[in-house]
Formats: structure tokens, sequence, C-alpha cells
């Protein structure tokens, strides 16, 4: 059963973002002959009179009338790559949004010098089918009364199971909190004036204790070790400015989240290798593996910083173990390098495993802390993503210096830590929510998974996170990735569903899917189920 | 182990400026708990009219309690990520910077770019005009927070247009060509000119000459202009405000290539007063910015709960239009106590009609014409007179001397008896002067006494001998 179904030979060269060039009109054998016929009779008018001015005339003229013709060539079918997740082009924003794609491609080049080659390197739409798909979506998006025939969302990880817990308590807690005083007055210069730009005490002090909470409190957060950043992506961005220079690379176990592609490597120019995990596994993350991809990279002459883990693992939803994380950690000694633990699902869990964090292994543990580094945010496990609250945890006071310094173009608004110091700190509806938020997660997710076995579909064991992870191979023809945009395409445009294809998370076998269920209703699932349905049997 | 960003001292954190605020940190003023602690007039914090904004939140608790028309629109501001930004509060904020220049020129909200706060604007539009290793230009003085903001991460560097007080530290055309010669011979391609309108430090607003001076200059170089105006709506006296947008509507030239070259960074910060919201804007002609800054906001966004109290706030016109007169009535009224102030302790500031603080001369304090003496001279200030003020080195001014008091995030008692101290402390010196040249000519008299007496005993011999 186990035959091997990588497409990729799983030595080669990992995957650098090269620009494929375009392919001009077709030269094939049959154009040897041609040009044969043409340079016979061309010889004979070279070595004739006034040769030499008309064998430099002669090849210069048609030289440039075929750099003309490719041109044409080249203009008449833009971007005719399919797209292949370890491209460039995945290196754009949009991700989790509902926004527009930018009008710039109807402009055909942009002026070569007015901007800088960095915002040249994005004008580009991008290709990528998450982004793609997420868009799609936003534009026409389902309703069950107002929109039956919209495309449904399972492309995006947000949860809206929960937010009825949430908005309950602001209506009842708000006027309070905000910037009431003790008297009632209101005191705007707690929110207006200039707040310490890593986030106000108050706000690491509460943030540091929901974490704990989220985490099931087997493990305690330092505030004074927190740096608050608005949101997970510029907080993930600043750690690697923090730890790499231009040109160092991180390794990250596939299938990961795509939005990393361009929160780490686009403005700070680290590049990101891929450590492929397979389904035979679980998609377990293998120190042999990672040491094979650290030993290649060297011979390349490579400088690899780091590891970055997701844990729960977007898009996986698998925990690690602590075995696995006593691993990495002798890893990282060994080679000298750091870890960045994204641990923003930690309170998305489902099921009977418990979440370890990697503070809490170093609590307990004896390791060197200094090269640990951890993500979190409230985007997931609170449901508040446009609130814009991130946090880097670190155990090395110089990451923290740095980070400190640099959170300052990525502050968080003060009127929103000023709520949320107060929702944080009643820690008994905290408590209500993260258990009431993890059985329904729990319910959706039993109801998900089952309806997809009703297709035939089996998602991977997990415990954790807002989706599944879902394998579709026995649905796609031919077994590759080509097959797998095609199924993808169609479940978009005539299922009218979005879901993420494993290439664009890097996946190295073809057929998987994530499947993000925390954006429907109960009563949805069955409608999801029937549009695959329909797809999968035409 | 780490980054050479996070290492090194690129950040440009160690200035003067900065460590001013750390011993200011360590022994703040309180008016009961600390006394003699040091002010903080290097902080250019607005605080003039937060009883403006509290009662306008008082009066309106649906904008800071989600809701809208009475229903809750909580669910739709939690999930709300979109780095376009909530169309409402772009349309309120470009109607308000509209009204800010007294509607002379308008806005469209789709060029507007959202961030959290003018330093991530500045960075991000940095990081989209220019490459690694490229310049901008920038007049001096400037605000010292651009050598971490427009260079750290973005490589990009800073060449001085070098202004002085000659001519009140206006913008030549011989400084622009002065320092785009600097660059070239510094082999930095030169990406454009930055300039904050109204200046900081200076808190003079631009005047229109110098504005078609850089329009021309732009132009003949091909380059970028950056125009910083997070000041804007505190200009309080005349000459008035004039946009860069303005003099490019002036002059024609709407949707020409120089147009698309002018980019406008703005914030709340300093004209509302709410520097802890984190609201920049970055405001662009060139389509390609406008797309490149928004995917990079990804980077930096502003919290919905934010941009929908702001939309509230900014919408409500008859609020707003009440708010800019009476914050710029303050702000000229704590301006002129200031420079009075001053000028009772003999101190002159440069005449400034924006911004919340001046820029005082203290050349004549100085020991020596020097910057080693400018910084005794802040040093004696920050230490003995207990007060944090900004040298002008800090800010790259050329000439040593000159520094920036701020007198707006203070109340006015406070700012009062910083004047005391300032007075008390200009009055010591004049004494201490007063000693030490006593103390000079009761020396010079001995000197003089002695010589005549040595004169007078050889004139004795001589008369002797000459006998």
């Amino acid at each position: 059963m186990n035959h091997s179904r990588s497409r990729r030979n799983p030595t080669r060269e990992p995957d650098f973002p090269t620009v494929k060039p375009p392919s001009p009109g077709g030269s094939s054998s049959g154009g040897a002959g041609a040009a044969m016929r043409l340079i016979v009779p061309l010889q004979g008018v070279v070595q004739g009179r006034g040769g030499l001015i008309l064998g430099s005339i002669i090849p210069g003229a048609l030289y440039y009338f075929f750099q003309l013709y490719l041109k044409r060539c080249r203009s008449a079918k833009p971007n005719s790559n399919p797209p292949s997740p370890s491209s460039s082009s995945a290196q754009l924003a949009d991700l989790s949004r509902s926004s527009s794609r930018s009008n710039l491609s109807s402009r055909g080049s942009v002026g070569p010098v007015r901007v800088s080659a960095r915002a040249n390197s994005i004008a580009k739409p991008n290709a990528s089918p998450y982004y793609i798909g997420l868009e799609m979506a936003s534009e026409d998006p389902y309703d069950r009364f107002d929109n039956p025939d919209g495309i449904m969302q399972l492309g995006l990880s947000e949860n809206r199971l929960s937010l009825d817990l949430i908005e309950t308590w602001i209506l009842e807690n708000l006027e309070r909190s905000m910037i009431g005083g003790a008297d009632g007055h209101l005191n705007i210069s707690g929110i207006a004036t200039y707040q310490p730009l890593d986030g106000m005490m108050e706000m690491k002090i509460a943030v540091a204790g929901f974490m704990s909470q989220v985490m099931g409190t087997t493990v305690s957060f330092d505030p004074s070790r927190l740096v608050l950043t608005s949101g997970a992506t510029p907080a993930i961005e600043t750690l690697c400015f923090c730890l790499a220079d231009q040109g160092n690379a991180f390794l990250v176990p596939t299938p990961y989240y795509p939005g990393f592609d361009r929160d780490m490597k686009w403005r700070t120019g680290v590049e990101l290798i891929p450590v492929h995990c397979r389904s035979s596994d679980n998609f377990a993350l293998s120190v042999t593996a990672l040491d094979q991809a650290f030993n290649q990279a060297r011979k390349r002459g490579q400088k690899v910083r780091g590891i970055l883990i997701s844990n729960p693992s977007n898009p996986i939803g698998n925990m690690l173990n602590k075995e696995t994380l006593y691993s990495l950690l002798d890893f990282a000694r060994e080679k000298n390098i750091h870890i960045i633990s994204d641990e923003i699902f930690a309170g998305s869990t489902y099921g009977s495993e418990e979440f370890v964090s990697m503070a809490e292994i170093l609590e307990s543990e004896d390791f060197d802390k200094n090269r640990v580094h951890i993500i979190y945010g409230l985007s997931k496990d609170l449901s508040l993503p446009g609130f814009r609250v991130g946090v880097i945890y670190s155990f090395n006071t110089s990451v923290l210096a740095a980070a400190k310094k640099l959170a300052r173009f990525s502050s968080v608004s003060a009127p929103t830590q000023r709520i949320l110091i107060s929702m944080l700190s009643d820690t008994r509806f905290i408590q209500r929510y993260i258990e009431t938020t993890r059985e329904r997660i729990k319910k959706m997710y039993v109801a998900f998974a089952a309806g997809l076995k009703q297709l035939g579909i089996e998602c991977t064991k997990s415990s954790a996170g807002l989706y599944c992870w879902a394998d579709m191979s026995g649905l796609i023809r031919p077994y590759n990735e080509k097959g797998e945009l095609e199924l993808w395409d169609k479940l978009l445009k005539i299922g009218k569903i979005n879901i993420t294809p494993g290439s664009a998370c890097h996946c190295i076998e073809p057929g998987w899917f994530r499947c993000c269920f925390t954006m429907l209703a109960e009563e949805d699932i069955p409608v999801v189920i029937k549009r695959i349905q329909r797809v999968v049997e035409t | 182990m780490l980054s050479r960003k996070a290492t090194f001292n690129s950040h440009g954190q160690d200035s003067e400026y900065f460590l001013g605020w750390e011993e200011y940190e360590k022994n703040a003023y309180h008016e009961v708990d600390n006394p003699s602690g040091i002010i903080q007039m290097g902080l250019a914090e607005n605080q003039l009219s937060f009883d403006l904004l509290e009662s306008w939140l008082a009066q309106n608790p649906d904008a800071a309690g989600f809701k809208r028309d009475g229903e809750s629109i909580f669910r739709e501001l939690a999930l709300f990520q979109d780095y376009h930004g909530l169309p409402a509060f772009k349309k309120a904020l470009v109607e308000f910077m509209s009204e800010i220049r007294g509607n002379k020129v308008s806005f469209d909200q789709n060029k507007l770019v959202l961030t959290a706060g003018a330093t991530s604007a500045n960075e991000t539009l940095m990081f989209c005009l220019a490459n690694s290793g490229e310049a901008f230009l920038l007049p001096t003085p400037y605000y010292p927070g651009f050598d971490r903001d427009l260079k750290w991460r973005t490589g990009v560097e800073i060449v001085p247009i070098q202004c002085s007080s000659s001519n009140g530290f206006q913008i030549t055309e011989s400084a622009l060509e002065e320092a785009y010669q600097q660059a070239q011979k510094r082999n930095l391609k030169v990406k454009g000119v930055l300039i904050t309108n109204p200046s900081n430090p200076l808190g003079t607003t631009t005047s229109r000459d110098e504005l078609n001076l850089l329009v021309n200059f732009i132009t003949a170089k091909g380059i970028h202009l950056i125009s910083d105006e997070i000041y804007s709506g505190t200009v309080f006296d005349s000459p008035g405000f004039v946009s860069i947008m303005e003099v490019l509507m002036d002059r024609n030239y709407m949707n020409t290539e120089v147009w698309k070259r002018v980019h406008i960074v703005y914030s709340l910060s300093k004209d509302l007063g709410l520097p802890g919201f984190r609201v920049g804007a970055i405001y662009s002609n060139d389509v390609a910015v406008v797309s490149a800054a928004t995917k990079m906001s990804s980077f930096g966004l502003v919290s919905s709960q934010t941009q929908y109290l702001l939309s509230v706030m900014l919408s409500d016109k008859k609020f707003t239009k009440n708010y800019v007169s009476e914050n710029q009535k303050r702000l000229k009224q704590r301006h002129q106590m200031l420079i009075s102030g001053l000028q009772n302790a003999g101190i002159d500031c440069l005449k400034s009609n924006a911004g919340l603080f001046c820029w005082v001369d203290m050349r004549h304090l100085l020991s020596s014409n020097t910057f080693e003496a400018e910084m005794e001279l802040w040093k004696k200030i920050l230490y003995d007179v207990r007060l944090n003020i900004s040298p002008g080195s800090s800010c790259h001014c050329t000439e040593p001397g000159w520094f920036r008091v701020c007198f707006a995030n203070m109340s006015e008692d406070t700012l009062n008896l910083a004047l005391q101290r300032i007075k008390a402390f200009v009055d010591s010196l004049s004494t201490t002067n007063n000693n030490q040249s006593r103390h000079q000519s009761n020396k010079n008299q001995r000197r003089k006494s002695f010589t005549k007496w040595v004169f007078r005993l050889s004139f004795r011999d001589r008369e002797a001998s000459e006998r």
C-alpha cells in the first residue's frame, strides 16, 4: 500500500524561488531543416560581391527581426506558467483577507526606476491558488439565506464559532473597560498618549496569563519576555529580522502555512528550505530529514539560521509530542541554530491529547533557552483577527531587546489593548470561553470529517487547529500537482467551494487539501458535502 | 547568533535624543510625588485638547461600543483584517485631511494606505521607493527618529540638505544641488527628497517658494518627493499651511509623471493628539506604490476597533471643525507662553507658526561654538536644570546651539515651572560669568599692577643711574 507517492526525488535540490523564463513560440527539430534552407543561400551572398558588408548587415537584420518576433510572442501569452508552489510568485500578500486584487496587470510593465525592486516584485498579481481562492470566495461569499449559490469559504482559518460569547462580554463590560476611571469619569490619556511601543505592561501581563490559561496552565509565561505586535504576521517578520541576515535560511517542515512565504521572506531576504514530511508517517517531522536538509544547505554554501515549526501544525492539525520537541532542541543545539515555534493554534484543540508548548519543555528541562522563540496571537484562539494582537515570546534577552525596538513599526492600538486587558483579566470568562470553543470546534470537526468520510475522503488524524487535512488523492487525475489543481479549480468554480490545495502549502504528495470548517455553521456541512459530491461525480 | 540588524547600532537609538528620555524615565517630574524631577520637554505630544475628545466619546458611546445605528457590528469588526482598510474610515480620513487643507485639495480614499502609525508609514514608503543602498535627501535639522525609521531595516541612506540659520533654515536650490552632489560622491543613487511640512523640529510651515523649488528639483532629477505632513493640523498662525498637493494643482501637474512621484505621509498622532491609537497613512498618486504599500501594510494594520471608532469621530464634521480650531487656539497660546518666557530669560526662538515645539536659539549660552559645548550645555540643562530638551546635533543641525523645546505635552503650571527653572539657570550663568569676569579682571588688575611695579622698580634704578 505504501508505495512511494512522491512526485519528486527526495534528494533533489530543495525548491528555490526562481523566475521561470517564458517559453518562446516553439522551435522544434523541424526548424533545423528550414534554417538550413535559409543559411545556404545566405552563405552564397556573403561569399560573393560586397560579401563583408552584406555578411554583417543581413545576419544583423535577421537577428533584430528574430528578437522582435520573440518579444511579440512573449507579450502575447503573459504568465503562461501554471502556478507552481515553488515559484517566487507565491510571496505575495493577501493571506486570510477578503480583498481585491491589484489593478496593475493591465498597465504592463511598471517603470523601472520609479519604485523599488521589492515593490515591483509584488506588483504582479499572485498566482498561488491559496490567494486566488480566498479572493474569489470573498467576492461572492456564501450566505445560507442571502446568497445560497455563493462560494463557501473553507480556505480561511478563522474561528467564528464562539464570537457570540465575546460579543456578549464586550457589550456587558465595555464602558467600564475602555476608558472609564474608577469614578466613572472618562480619562482618555490612558489610551491617547504614547504607550510603550512593544505593548503596555498590563497588556503583557494579561496576554501572558491568557497564554498560560489557554495552554492548560501547565506552563507559565513571563510578561517581561513578551513583545506585542499588530498581529502574528509582523511578529514572525520581526523575529526573522532579528535572527537572520539576507540570504540566510530557515528549515520549514512541509506542508506549511502559505503565508510564511510572504511573511518570512519578502522584506527580510531570508530563504525558506522545505523539509518534506510524508503521509506514510502521518506527516510527522523527522530529525533525519532536518539533518539532510541542513547538510545540503551547507554544501550549497547557504547558512541555516533556524527551524520554523508550527505547533499545532497548520495545515495538518497535529501536535508535536514531547519526544519530538526534545529531539528538535537537541538538533538545534548540535547545529547551533534557533527554533521558532509558531503556537498560534495552541488553544484551538479538540482531541484528547494535551498541547505541549516549547515553553513547557524549557521550564522543566535543562535546555539552552536562548535559541527558542515562540510566536502567538489572538487571531485564532480568541477569534479576534481584526484587533491585531500578536506576540513574540523569547528567552533570549538580546532578541527581546532588538524586537522591542522593532515593535515600533507594528504596535498594537492602545484602546484595543485596554479592552483586551479587561477581557483577558476576567479569567472566569476566559475559562468558560476556552472550554466552550473547544467543544464547538470538536463538534464541527467530527461532523465534517464524518461527512467527508461518506465520500470516501479520509482526513489525517488531527487534534487541533480550525481545519482538517483531507486526502483527495483518489479523486485526482492524473496523480500529480496538475491533477490536484484541476480538482481545486473545479471545486472552486463549479462546486463553489474554496479549499486550499496541498501544493500551495508545499506538500510533496499531490491530492491533499486543507479544509477549514470553523467559518461554517453545522447546517452548512451537508451543503459542502453535497457540492463536493457533485464535482467528484462529474 | 543574532542578525546584523539586531546586533549593530544601526537603529540609531544611541543618540542623545534617546539618552535624555532614559534619564527622564529614571527621574520623571511629578507635581506632587517628585517636584524636583526632570520635566519632559523632548516629547512632541499634544495633551492640550483631551477634554474635547473625552466629551465627544462620552456623547458617542456607540462608536467605542462596536455599534452602528444602535446595532452591534462587533462580529464584523472582530473579523475585519482587510488590508484595504475600513472604507468608512478611509473616507472620513481623507475628508479630514482635505478639511485641514482648507478644502483646497481633495483626496481619493483609494489612494490612501493605512499603517500602524506614521513610523510604519515612513518605513513602508522607503521599502516601496528605494532599494537597499540608495538614498533620500533630507533637509536639516530633521526629526531624529528618521535615522531609525527610514534606514534601519530598509538599508536606505540619508544624505542631509544643509540648511542654515542665515535664512531661517529654509531650503535653497544650492543646498539641494550640494546634497545631490554629496550623494553622488558617496556613490549613492538618490531616489528622492523627504521633507516634513510643517517642519519638525523647526515648527515652521514650508513656504510656497520652497515647495516650488522642490517640485522643480524633483522634476529635473526624475526623483520622488515625500511630504510628511503629520503636523498639518497644528498650524496656529500665519502664513497658513500650503500642502504640496496644492502647489502641484496650481502648476497644473495633475496626472503628470511628477504628480505620481509625490507622496504624502499623515497620522492622527499630532493633529488629533492620539499617538496611542497608532494610526498612520500613506497617500500616493502612483498605483504601483499604493498597491505595494497596501500589501506591505499587513505588517502593521490598524485595529478594526480603532478604525471604526475614528470613522465615527472624523465623520462628525461639527466636532472635527471645532476640535481643529480650538486645538490651534490652545497651541498658539502655549507657544506664546513659551516664547515670552524664554525671551524673559534672554533666549530667542526661530519664528514659528506650527507644531508642538519651538526651535530655540541658545548659541549665546555656549562656551564655544562647537558641538561639544552644545552637549555640555545640554547635559547641564538635563541634570542641573532638570529639563529634557532635544539638542540640535541629534537633529543633524549644522550649527551648534539650537535646541527643540516642546510645549504641548504638559500642564500650564509645569510649563511655568520649566520657564522659571530656565530663567534661574540663565541668571546663574550670567552671575557666574560676572564672577568669572570679575575674577578675570582682578587677575588682570593684579597682573597690571605687578608689571607697573616691576616697571617702576626698573625705572627708579634707571633714574638713579641716569642721574
